[in-house]
């Protein structure tokens, strides 16, 4: 129990609760009336630094994620003791309250020659009046994190697949911008857990494992799932157009969906979204301005340089960028991919 | 942090003197960390709150939100508290606002990247005394819109002020309950727009030298559509004769330079007692969507529109055929002879044929001399029958007025 050796208050909470199960969180998450302002307090994490979780907080990974700045993502996810979660078909699990999901953003720079860095973490926590969102940016040491009411902004660089050194203006996003993209019809929700996204194997510590076998496993899911695994956008075995729609989901479609931030402009990037107009095809711009870049339309079938996605997706201005919010660098394989996407169209 | 400090003593202050356990002031002034200040106190405000934003220029990289109802953002001022993102480096508005029951006053926000104030899926905003500005005049790199309410209810524009936007300085879209009123338009490409929305009245504003003054619109593909219910009156809607700037693309890029007011598509729109004049092109065009689209529960034509009362001061002196085909139409259909009002005549065909209903029908009435142009488009087809109408008189009726927008403005 290393974790409670952080603190003396901790170790005073212990003594006080301390018939409650091994690797309990010390934190009421069901009503969070105090927010923490270290995310050590919670007690996620074993060991901080090595973001080694405790051990009822179970790792996950997406099979689409979506593009930070070519951040790494470490996410966990804990579900309170002897809880379930259910399945809508197409939906996001909906987690017991209690439950909290974590994503810690890094630069891990695996390819040398700088040290890892612990960005920020993400907490979305499922609490009596819905999911919460807060965001904790990592301290020079990187032993711990602090609570970013109004996001923080991180100057850094980080060493890139290709082994080039990038420098970037990252910013932890402040709380009502974890709203914009996670709000549907002004309830927060997570975007990530859902059966399609999560259907891909992961390495456990005791083992490797599909992701819904192990929630199954671990109790979390009892219900049949009627899920096909959404295409990995960086699968070249996958077709063109289902790593497209991947991409467009996962990166687009949170907000570009009925109830979503930009259902103002009627352009739909869901998965699910069938209508050739709605997905920008030959679609006018609504509310553009010069994000426009002078073009007419969404996106025209095979020529992506007359398609106002592409020409927003290459963007950093942040008047013209898209996603508004969450990116200071362009998605170079995202933009080759709808590029592609939008040429063979 | 000094912020906190003041905003500690102020509220100890109030609770011992106001005796309103609930509501806050808290006091931020202008400091290298401009944006934590204004950030952290916006997203830790509470319901009833003030927050205070003294006299000065806010240097701001980042955008601004608000989520929490019931608090009003104050300024000492629209000239003196002054919200600057000339060096904006990130988010797409300068502050957007998501809450209901919020006030915006005595502002300005200026050179934002993309949209000045955006306001989202609200209930209750009202915006009194706030300017939104580019500083460097007309330019295809301002921002779209200045004052951007959207998919919201009960909207109270007075005494603002916004200038320089590449779309609409004044934009309300998708909402109903509005009232604009009082407030100046000024080097916008559209000075206000009413966009798929219901139940607007727009009065007592001033429109000028924006390429179009007031604009009442309605797009194919939106959550909200089929507008309707909009009353213009009382507003001068003067010498909108700057050149359209917007980027190719946007819908008010097809606005020719020198439009008083444009009707498009809506119905149940009342236009009166205004003041239109000296603009290039045409006083007023009432018109359809003319652009294709496969949203079929879309209606493009305008109808129940009533015209009457207003004062036209010259018009058509210069128009301005770069920008979509409305000018060059009215120019050759008049021979040089440029109307007051312009209607396109685009109807459904069985309406073209055997005649709208009478309800649908335009009406304009007691526009003192004012001269019409309205096209008859199966004349206009067929060589050798009548291309337009031009006596006024034949759009003469009875005006059946539409009612007051009204809604509580003290909430």
């Amino acid at each position: 129990m290393k974790i409670f050796k952080r603190s003396f208050s901790l170790f005073f909470f212990i003594v006080c609760f301390s018939s409650q199960t091994e690797g309990a969180i010390e934190i009421d998450l069901n009503s969070l009336s105090k927010t923490p302002k270290f995310l050590s307090e919670f007690g996620f994490f074993e060991d901080m630094k090595n973001q080694t979780p405790a051990v009822n907080v179970h790792p996950y990974s997406l099979v689409s994620p979506l593009f930070s700045d070519q951040t790494d993502k470490l996410r966990f996810v804990y579900v309170p003791e002897g809880e379930k979660l259910s399945y809508v078909k197409n939906k996001v699990f909906i987690f017991p309250v209690g439950s909290t999901l974590i994503k810690t953003f890094a630069y891990l720079n695996k390819n040398g020659p700088l040290e890892q860095q612990l960005l920020e973490t993400r907490l979305l926590i499922n609490t009596n009046d819905g999911w919460k969102a807060i965001s904790y940016v990592w301290n020079e040491e990187q032993n711990d994190a602090k609570r970013a009411i109004a996001g923080a902004t991180i100057p850094t660089s980080f060493v890139n697949s290709q082994g080039d050194l990038v420098a970037v203006r990252y910013r932890a996003p402040n709380q009502n911008q974890c709203k914009e993209c996670h709000q549907v019809n002004k309830v927060m929700t997570p975007i990530g857990p859902k059966a399609r996204n999560m259907d891909k194997n992961l390495i456990y510590q005791s083992g490797e494992m599909n992701q819904l076998l192990y929630w199954a496993a671990l109790g979390w899911i009892d219900q049949k799932l009627d899920s096909h695994p959404i295409a990995s956008y960086t699968d070249v075995n996958a077709s063109l157009d289902d790593r497209a729609r991947a991409y467009l989901d996962i990166n687009c479609g949170h907000c570009h969906i009925p109830g979503g931030s930009a259902d103002t402009t009627g352009l739909y990037l869901n998965l699910i979204e069938e209508n050739q107009e709605k997905l920008g095809i030959f679609k006018k711009p609504v509310a553009a301005g010069r994000a426009s870049g002078n073009l007419k339309y969404s996106v025209v079938p095979g020529h992506p340089d007359d398609s106002i996605m592409l020409f927003r997706m290459k963007s950093l201005d942040p008047g013209i960028m898209m996603p508004e919010s969450g990116r200071a660098l362009a998605d170079d394989a995202g933009i080759k991919l709808i590029k592609d996407w939008i040429d063979k169209l | 942090m000094k912020f906190l400090k003041l905003s500690n003593q102020f509220i100890v202050g109030l609770l011992f003197f106001s005796g309103s356990l609930y509501s806050a002031v808290q006091i931020v002034q202008p400091s290298e960390n401009a944006y934590e200040d204004i950030q952290e106190a916006l997203i830790l405000a509470e319901p009833g709150d003030v927050i205070r934003l003294t006299a000065g220029i806010y240097n701001l990289q980042d955008s601004l939100s608000l989520d929490v109802e019931g608090v009003q953002i104050e300024g000492e001022g629209m000239n003196q508290t002054i919200l600057s993102f000339a060096g904006q480096q990130s988010g797409a508005q300068g502050l957007s606002v998501t809450s209901d029951n919020v006030t915006l006053q005595d502002f300005s926000v200026q050179n934002a990247k993309g949209d000045a104030i955006k306001v989202k899926g609200v209930t209750n905003i009202k915006f009194l005394r706030v300017k939104t500005e580019w500083t460097n005049g007309p330019n295809p790199q301002n921002g779209a819109y200045g004052l951007y309410p959207v998919e919201s209810t009960n909207v109270l524009i007075d005494g603002c002020v916004a200038i320089g936007a590449s779309d609409a300085g004044i934009y309300v879209g998708q909402s109903q309950n509005i009232i604009v009123r009082n407030s100046r338009a000024e080097f916008n490409v559209a000075g206000i727009e009413i966009e798929n929305s219901y139940y607007a009245d727009v009065h007592n504003n001033i429109a000028t030298n924006n390429t179009g003054g007031i604009l009442v619109f309605d797009l194919p593909g939106l959550p909200q559509q089929g507008g309707h219910h909009v009353r213009v009156f009382n507003n001068r809607s003067i010498g909108n004769n700057t050149d359209n700037f917007a980027p190719e693309g946007n819908i008010v890029g097809e606005v020719p330079r020198g439009t008083g007011i444009i009707i498009q598509a809506n119905s149940n729109v009342e236009i009166f007692d205004n003041e239109i004049g000296d603009n290039d092109t045409v006083n007023i065009a009432v018109v359809t969507y003319g652009n294709e689209t496969d949203d079929n529960t879309y209606y493009p034509h305008p109808k129940s529109i009533q015209i009457h009362g207003n004062k036209f001061g010259p018009t058509g002196y210069n128009p301005d055929t770069s920008k979509g085909e409305l000018a060059q139409i009215l120019f050759d259909l008049s021979g040089g002879n440029m109307p007051d009002i312009f209607w396109d005549g685009l109807l459904p065909i069985s309406q073209l044929i055997f005649g709208q209903p009478d309800h649908e029908k335009m009406i304009i009435s007691n526009n003192g001399d004012a001269s019409l142009l309205a096209i008859k488009p199966i004349g206009y087809m067929v060589p050798f029958l009548e291309p337009a109408i031009l006596d006024i008189n034949e759009f003469d009726g009875k005006i059946s007025p539409l009612a007051k927008v009204e809604f509580d403005e003290n909430f």
